[in-house]
């Protein structure tokens, strides 16, 4: 097999697992959940029923819109996917690891973030603006936190380039003697992923009240197959911060190889990863209320401040 | 080579002269932008060529006045500012066409685009003089031409301060730079520049120092560096907006080019770790709260000039990032850092001038600079409004675009801190980079807001409702600009062994080999597997992916027909005062760092007599804190008036007097020459 073609199966795969597995996942938080509030809920794989129910309905624009409105859902869209395809899943080596690092990840996703604001705003009414005005300014403190802990973990792998960071951590290369700095940028890097993915308590995804909604504000005025693409944006968005963190932090078990076998034993693994995660994102959000939107800024202070630490204690250890 | 340089020489005197000739307003400004457009396709030629002119160009004429020869050169370095400032200053030229018609009858058509032609030039001889008294005419030229500029509407109360406090700061500037060539001329006996690189007698180390800050805070208060920056948020809307493009994008990165200069060129690079270091500093300071008070401004032109001030932090983050890894010896990390620096100035002329001219055709069409007055403009003014997105997209640094290129290659060398062997820097270098992470989201929501509030929604005046697309020859200007930002994005095979002829001599390695990897097809300092981006793919990603959800939609839905209704506007018809404002979007976020902001904000409520529970009229004011204004330059203009004051007794209006003094200077002056 050509290396060109093993390249793009691999893509396929990487587009295919990616997009059947962020559904599941909203599907499984929410699960979990219910079952802490003593409710049954849905089945998890209701989201799916949801994105093909909203496709096959039609769609409802705003008369004031202009072709910002219609475009936000596919460039969300494809912004979220690209940024998925920098991100190891189940085999260590990405193939498009050189087309983009970590930093050109940030930048994707703020790509979505920046035509989000824009839709939000497009539709004229009150709530969108107000969604749009409070993502700018989350997402404007996530940003400095998530770039220092990334250096931080950059700095003992030796790299900025996701999938070499988490195929040497796979291999146990690099890895520094004491984990410290590793752990700090992880927590830093869960509150980044919460308030990123519009996660209690920065925001929350189940509530549609004026006063307290960020992400859902923004998409208010979206219906039918524009809603779909959106709302699995929102769960591949999802989907990527969490393979981000399983695999950055715990890449055991991810297929360094490409033998039929290893990749097996990745997949399986990798599911089982990003559940985790997901059950504990659901917990997470039945401990915890949704903070006012000006406490935001301490728990993304915190975040900054744990990275700055990660990164002091990784030059003192290693000095 | 130097066939090309006349055409240019000759084409902008043209420009200056020609104007003033013919009776008709259209002929006038249309001479002007053709002398123009030929000198600047001739300038972009000669930039080219310098570029991989494998020596550099020289051309001298002697004067009369000792130690000045009107000597010019043209090397690598001068080569990409003569190539940026001619492209810029063609998008310019041909937007003029259409623009300049909302100054007829108003102002002198005729000397707007004379000046406008003497203003390209003396920018352009600026990064071509190659002897220092030269540099220094043809520098307050430049500040000269870009002050009458300014005041080309001088009918109007607020241009004429602006254009004095531009002045006033300029010409402190010029007092720094003109001390800085003082003193290399000390040592070098000469003024050429060629005497300053290899002088008779090496500089002391005191000296050495005092030309670095003499020359940041001279050159900086062009560049507009934080404190310095406070004249542009001034001069620049003031402006007519197609020089407004000129001064933002190109002027003030003269300042720039004049930096590199002095300190790699003239100082040989070298120089204490400290250096680098407050250059950093100055950058990341000029980065943050450019781009804060920038949010703040519900002015757009003001809002950019704010933006401008931002920029030239990054690219002084690279520069300041270079320097230091050129005091430890790291010279291929030094050349990054320039690289990355040159790269980010080129793509600010591109985008700022682009936004500047979408500013100005916002003003051509609604007659306001107000951001709260646009609204809805994106289905009124379809072109200018892609090309203001285009803009607003480059300079959030969003791929696939050019501002994302530079400032990841930024963003890359500043990581490459963990090489220095000092603590201290290796800390501070990535504190920089979370900074810059901040700069960066920062400027997204800014033109979020920019974008959102003037092109979408309803129209939110009666000027934004009338507002029609601008002519052809101003989306011509903005198109190429345009596309140029795109493709700078793209094309960082091609810019980047470009931009290494220029940082190879001043750091002594070629890196093209290192940051080109995979044929020019990936970016990547150092090599693939520690840091790697590949634009062109990326933007193949971005499309792919569009593809695929446009293909995931039909799929799923088939064909599906949109229907079209009004928003939901809670039961009432929908009115533009029930829309998200300029000021509440940012409200948020003025509120986070009021501690930088010190807003004041005053609400007055007049209720009816009859009834507490209905007000008559509500009064909103709100302003934040000119901070450096207030206690940096407040404190020092009110002691110059102190003096004036007392100086005033000499001025009594007597001619006696005033003889008397020439009378009592010349005994002086020639006690001293005795």
């Amino acid at each position: 097999m050509s290396p060109i073609i093993q390249s793009l199966l691999l893509v396929t795969a990487q587009v295919i697992v990616l997009l059947t597995v962020s559904p599941f996942l909203v599907g499984l938080i929410r699960k979990v959940k219910a079952r802490f509030q003593c409710r049954q809920g849905a089945s998890v794989f209701q989201p799916y029923a949801d994105i093909a129910k909203l496709f096959r309905k039609q769609p409802v624009i705003s008369t004031t819109t202009s072709w910002i409105f219609p475009a936000t859902p596919y460039i969300l869209f494809a912004s979220t996917l690209s940024a998925g395809l920098l991100v190891p899943t189940f085999i260590s080596q990405t193939p498009l690891n050189f087309s983009g690092n970590i930093i050109a990840l940030v930048y994707l996703l703020a790509l979505g973030t920046f035509f989000l604001i824009l839709a939000g705003l497009d539709a004229g009414s009150a709530f969108g603006g107000m969604g749009s005005s409070r993502e700018a300014i989350v997402a404007s403190l996530t940003e400095p936190a998530m770039i220092l802990s990334i250096f931080a973990i950059a700095l003992t792998a030796g790299s900025t380039n996701l999938s070499t960071i988490v195929h040497k951590t796979a291999l146990l290369e690099g890895i520094a003697t004491d984990p410290s700095p590793h752990l700090m940028a992880l927590a830093a890097l869960f509150i980044v992923a919460l308030a990123e993915t519009g996660r209690v308590p920065v925001d929350n995804p189940a509530t549609h009240l004026e006063l307290t909604m960020i992400h859902e504000a923004m998409v208010l005025e979206y219906s039918g197959r524009y809603l779909a693409l959106i709302e699995w944006a929102a769960g591949l968005k999802l989907a990527v911060f969490l393979s981000l963190i399983a695999n950055v932090f715990a890449p055991w078990g991810i297929a360094t190889t490409l033998a039929p076998t290893a990749m097996g034993i990745g997949l399986l693994v990798y599911a089982v990863k990003i559940a985790g995660l997901a059950v504990l994102i659901g917990v997470l959000e039945c401990m915890f209320a949704k903070l006012r939107l000006f406490r935001v800024t301490d728990l993304l202070g915190v975040a900054f401040i744990l990275a700055l630490l990660g990164l002091l204690f990784f030059y003192i250890l290693r000095s | 080579m130097l066939n090309v340089l006349w055409v240019l020489l000759i084409g902008y005197a043209a420009g200056m002269v020609l104007p003033l000739y013919p009776r008709q307003l259209n002929t006038q400004s249309l001479t002007a932008s053709i002398c123009a457009i030929v000198a600047t396709c001739a300038g972009i030629a000669l930039g080219l060529l310098g570029l991989i002119a494998p020596e550099p160009v020289t051309l001298s004429i002697a004067s009369t006045v000792p130690l000045l020869t009107f000597a010019i050169r043209l090397d690598p370095l001068a080569a990409l500012f003569v190539f940026t400032i001619s492209l810029v200053g063609l998008a310019a030229a041909i937007y003029a066409v259409g623009y300049v018609r909302h100054f007829q009858g108003r102002v002198s058509v005729a000397a707007l685009g004379a000046l406008f032609n003497g203003f390209l030039l003396s920018m352009t001889l600026v990064v071509l003089a190659d002897n220092g008294l030269f540099f220094l005419m043809v520098w307050e030229l430049m500040s000269l031409a870009s002050y009458f500029l300014v005041v080309t509407e001088h009918e109007k109360a607020d241009v004429r301060p602006a254009g004095f406090f531009y002045l006033v700061m300029t010409h402190v500037g010029t007092a720094f730079v003109v001390l800085t060539y003082l003193i290399l001329f000390q040592s070098a006996g000469s003024f050429s520049f060629d005497a300053f690189r290899h002088p008779e007698q090496a500089l002391p180390e005191g000296m050495r120092t005092l030309v670095f800050l003499a020359a940041l805070i001279g050159f900086g208060t062009k560049a507009g560096i934080v404190p310095l920056h406070v004249w542009l948020p001034y001069a620049h809307p003031a402006a007519p907006s197609h020089v407004s493009a000129l001064m933002s994008g190109v002027m003030i990165k003269t300042a720039i080019y004049a930096l590199i200069r002095v300190y790699f060129d003239f100082l040989g690079g070298q120089f204490p770790w400290w250096w680098g270091f407050v250059v950093l500093l100055a950058g990341t300071l000029s980065a943050i709260l450019g781009v804060m008070y920038a949010l703040m401004e519900h002015d757009l032109k003001r809002l950019l000039a704010f933006h401008s001030v931002e920029n030239i932090g990054i690219i002084l983050l690279g520069i300041g990032a270079g320097m230091i890894f050129h005091t430890y010896g790291l010279n291929e990390f030094a050349a990054l850092g320039l690289l990355a620096g040159l790269y980010h100035t080129i793509n600010h002329a591109m985008f700022k001038a682009l936004l500047f001219l979408g500013a100005g055709s916002l003003l051509y069409a609604t007659h306001t600079r107000n951001m709260e007055e646009y609204g809805g403009l994106l289905r009124r003014m379809p072109w200018t409004g892609l090309f203001f997105l285009i803009g607003a997209v480059s300079i959030s640094a969003l791929p696939p675009t050019n501002g994302f290129v530079s400032e990841w290659l930024v963003f890359q060398t500043l990581f490459l801190s963990f090489q220095l062997p000092a603590l201290f820097l290796k800390l501070m270098l990535p504190i920089a980079a979370a900074l810059l992470a901040l700069t960066g989201v920062l400027a997204l929501a800014c033109f979020a807001k920019a974008f959102g509030i003037s092109f979408l929604a309803l129209p939110r005046s009666a000027h934004a409702r009338h507002a029609e697309e601008v002519p052809v020859a101003m989306r011509i200007g903005m198109g190429i600009l345009a596309l140029l930002c795109v493709g700078l994005g793209l094309a960082p095979m091609i810019v980047v062994p470009l931009l290494d002829r220029i940082t190879a001599p001043l750091t002594g390695v070629s890196i093209t080999d290192k940051v080109l990897a995979l044929d020019g097809w990936a970016v990547a300092p150092g090599d693939v597997q520690f840091s790697s981006i590949s634009p062109p793919m990326l933007a193949a990603m971005l499309i792919l992916g569009g593809l695929l959800g446009l293909l995931l939609a039909f799929l799923f839905g088939g064909r599906l027909m949109t229907r079209s209704y009004k928003t939901w506007g809670c039961g009432i018809n929908l009115s533009p005062r029930m829309e998200y404002t300029a000021t509440g979007f940012v409200q948020p976020i003025k509120r986070v760092f009021s501690t930088i902001y010190q807003p004041t904000i005053k609400l007055e409520t007049e209720f009816l007599q009859k009834s507490r529970y209905f007000a008559k009229q509500r009064k909103f004011e709100f302003h934040i804190e000119p901070v450096f204004e207030k206690y940096l330059y407040d404190p020092v203009i009110h002691i110059f008036m102190r003096i004036a004051d007392r100086l005033r007794i000499l001025q009594a209006g007597s001619l006696h007097l005033y003889l008397a003094y020439i009378f009592v200077t010349l005994v002086i002056l020639l006690l001293f020459a005795v």
